[in-house]
């Protein structure tokens, strides 16, 4: 799960991780209020969850609160487009209003999972500001990077290591290391996947200061941190996509017009990729769980058909211990009570298949039963293009 | 031959009395599978299934000689479980469990790290080896007995090769599910190392998704030494970045871990690359073919 900035920040905080001075502001009055308080000069930033705000025009300096409130105005509302948002952008509801600081050095520091190591491992860089892939891969050697041991958590030493390596000395090189120490704290007690400070500021006073704050948490792990779970904010992801995990199914939108449904994730990605083999392209990615219940399949008929790019459907579950016919007599069940009109490809495999094929082409609906995803993918892929 | 279990197995089901632990010890049992003992903490003493309930592992390692588990634990307990089970010499570990954290499984690799144990999973059907012994949720009436050996990330994908193979006429020696999960216990290069000197195993299909770089270090240590054929697919070729496709492994991360990355490896490495899924059991019949 992302987080915006703010609440990120709102993390580091209780970790003890130095931020600016600032505050959330919904209003363009909200955000006068706060440059009364913190400024006269302020930057004023868009919330959304995407990277590259600033280039996009949602990141801007004001000098005074009277420019806050003019430019929260602008901001607020506004159809942010970056990189990372896509050509449609994204709205902004929110902005944080903080203190402008000045600005001496740009660093970089991250900590994620590194699933060929199994740990977590700290990055820290001398090219803050820009991406740390492109420094990654241009610049490797300006990447320093320390390996942690759960069982002992970052220790001393390792912080003491990059902050060296950073150049730094003095009480910024003291603030730092509490720093480094503290973010790591914030990551593996709130289970995060990602913790990135981007860029990692050293003021013009020498301290040090997260300018920018990004995370990310384990998805599995979010139940036992309610309190983060809160933080997740809706209006971020695609509508349907809420509305599938409502009924906890995965599903993710994608371009084309082949709507799909299949048991396993696994199968789920063969599906889709058998359909472009195929010459056609998939709507969805929509795993309804190994165990197909009725209930899973109705729902995931629901979330299928609200998709208005989707011309034809492939089912394809392999029941394995679930029975074929009961599948069948689920999905005839679910596609006339929800009157799905689009053709629809089924492909079952398992106990009973005989009889399961038969339910449904004696059904009324109009399906097509196939006996394997080669033949099923043949089948719909012509049926999306008419 | 086979690897991992076979016929001497004896298995103890931890959550045994939970619903998933039923019904899928019933279907175990079904199959064959000698299930010894079950473990559930507070019911020891009882029978379920038939079979003796007891508190830990260690009094059903000691009383009934488990040598491998299951386990059918909740998410939030399941790390918990796999390290009571390595830490009362089990040998092979299942951990079928879908959604621990990845914290918790960076805890339990450092945990058996220097011990002798297998851990398969987490989130895995199991491992079955044909008309021997079945660990796992995976529909036993599929699988034939043969000499294809299969490893995979996937549930559902795997049933989907096991019928290819067996539709051109070949079982398998043993299939392993080593799990969806970003971190999972064993991975492609450990089971490779076992099925090489599975005499009863004549070529190997290995069934890998995007994210992470599992299959790539498979593709480097099958071009050194592992002189069977190998057949791959890789599902997840039409996935967008940065989104996590259902397994939580399975998300290509800063552009990498893409689908075509893998296959480019395999194929380098001289390994039969299936492009569609369907082409599973072709790409077997040409590997023993030669």
């Amino acid at each position: 799960m992302k987080i915006h900035e703010y609440q990120a920040k709102k993390i580091l905080k209780e970790f003890g991780v130095k931020t600016p001075k600032g505050e959330v502001a919904e209003t363009p009055e909200q955000a006068k209020e706060i440059a009364q308080k913190i400024g006269p000069k302020v930057v004023v930033k868009a919330q959304i969850h995407a990277g590259g705000r600033g280039k996009g025009g949602g990141v801007k300096l004001a000098g005074n609160p009277d420019e806050a409130e003019k430019t929260a105005s602008e901001i607020i509302g506004m159809n942010l487009i970056t990189h990372q948002t896509g050509p449609e952008g994204k709205r902004v509801n929110r902005v944080l209003v903080e203190e402008a600081l000045d600005i001496e050095r740009e660093l970089y520091i991250g900590i994620v999972i590194d699933r060929a190591l199994e740990a977590p491992v700290v990055m820290a860089s001398s090219e803050g500001g820009v991406e740390i892939e492109k420094v990654a891969s241009e610049t490797p050697e300006l990447i320093f990077k320390e390996y942690i041991n759960p069982a002992t958590g970052f220790l001393g030493f390792q912080a003491r290591k990059l902050a060296f390596k950073l150049g730094l000395k003095g009480d910024t090189f003291k603030q730092a290391v509490k720093f480094f120490l503290a973010l790591y704290k914030a990551f593996s007690v709130s289970d995060a996947s990602l913790a990135e400070i981007n860029p990692l500021l050293i003021t013009k006073q020498g301290d040090v200061i997260a300018l920018d704050a990004k995370m990310n948490f384990d998805d599995n792990a979010l139940r036992r941190h309610p309190d983060i779970l809160d933080m997740r904010d809706l209006d971020e992801e695609e509508p349907i996509e809420v509305e599938a995990s409502k009924y906890d199914l995965n599903y993710i939108k994608l371009d084309g017009n082949v709507g799909c449904m299949v048991n396993g994730a696994g199968l789920a990605m063969a599906t889709m990729d058998i359909i472009m083999h195929t010459g056609g392209m998939p709507a969805n990615f929509l795993d309804v769980g190994g165990g197909v219940s009725e209930e899973a399949v109705k729902n995931a008929f629901k979330i299928l058909v609200s998709d208005k790019d989707v011309k034809a459907a492939l089912v394809n579950i392999f029941g394995g211990i679930v029975r074929c016919d009961m599948v069948a007599n689920g999905i005839v069940n679910a596609a006339k009570e929800l009157h799905v009109k689009i053709p629809m490809v089924v492909r079952l495999e398992g106990t009973n298949v005989e009889k399961g094929k038969k339910i449904l082409e004696e059904s009324e609906l109009s399906f097509k039963a196939a006996s394997s995803m080669k033949e099923a993918a043949e089948l719909v892929v012509p049926l999306a293009k008419q | 031959m086979s690897i991992l279990i076979d016929e001497n197995t004896r298995v103890v089901v931890q959550g045994i009395t939970g619903s998933e632990g039923t019904f899928h010890t019933q279907k175990m049992q079904e199959y064959k599978t000698n299930v010894v003992a079950g473990v559930t903490p507070g019911k020891g003493g009882i029978t379920h299934l038939g079979v003796p309930v007891y508190n830990t592992v260690e009094e059903a390692v000691k009383e009934q000689g488990a040598n491998a588990s299951a386990i059918f634990v909740p998410p939030f307990f399941a790390a918990d479980a796999i390290m009571e089970s390595a830490d009362s010499g089990i040998n092979t570990i299942v951990c079928i469990t879908e959604g621990i954290p990845t914290f918790d499984m960076i805890k339990v690799k450092q945990f058996l790290l220097n011990k002798s144990c297998r851990l398969i999973g987490p989130n895995t059907p199991g491992i079955i080896s044909p008309g021997k012994c079945k660990i796992g949720i995976m529909p036993g009436h599929i699988h034939t007995q043969g000499s294809v050996g299969i490893i995979s990330r996937s549930g559902t994908l795997t049933y989907e090769a096991v019928q290819q193979v067996s539709l051109q006429g070949f079982g398998q020696s043993t299939a392993v599910g080593i799990g969806g999960d970003p971190i999972v216990g064993q991975k492609f290069i450990d089971l490779l190392k076992l099925f090489k000197q599975d005499d009863e195993t004549e070529a190997v299909i290995l069934i890998g998704e995007i994210g992470g770089s599992a299959e790539e270090e498979a593709a480097e240590y099958i071009k050194k030494d592992f002189p069977k054929p190998v057949v791959s697919f890789i599902a997840g070729q039409t996935a967008p970045p940065g989104r996590r496709m259902g397994h939580a492994g399975a998300i290509i991360a800063g552009g990498k871990g893409t689908a075509e990355e893998k296959m480019k490896a395999l194929e380098e490495a001289g390994v039969l690359v299936a492009k569609s899924p369907a082409h599973i059991g072709d790409k077997v019949k040409q590997a023993l073919k030669k």
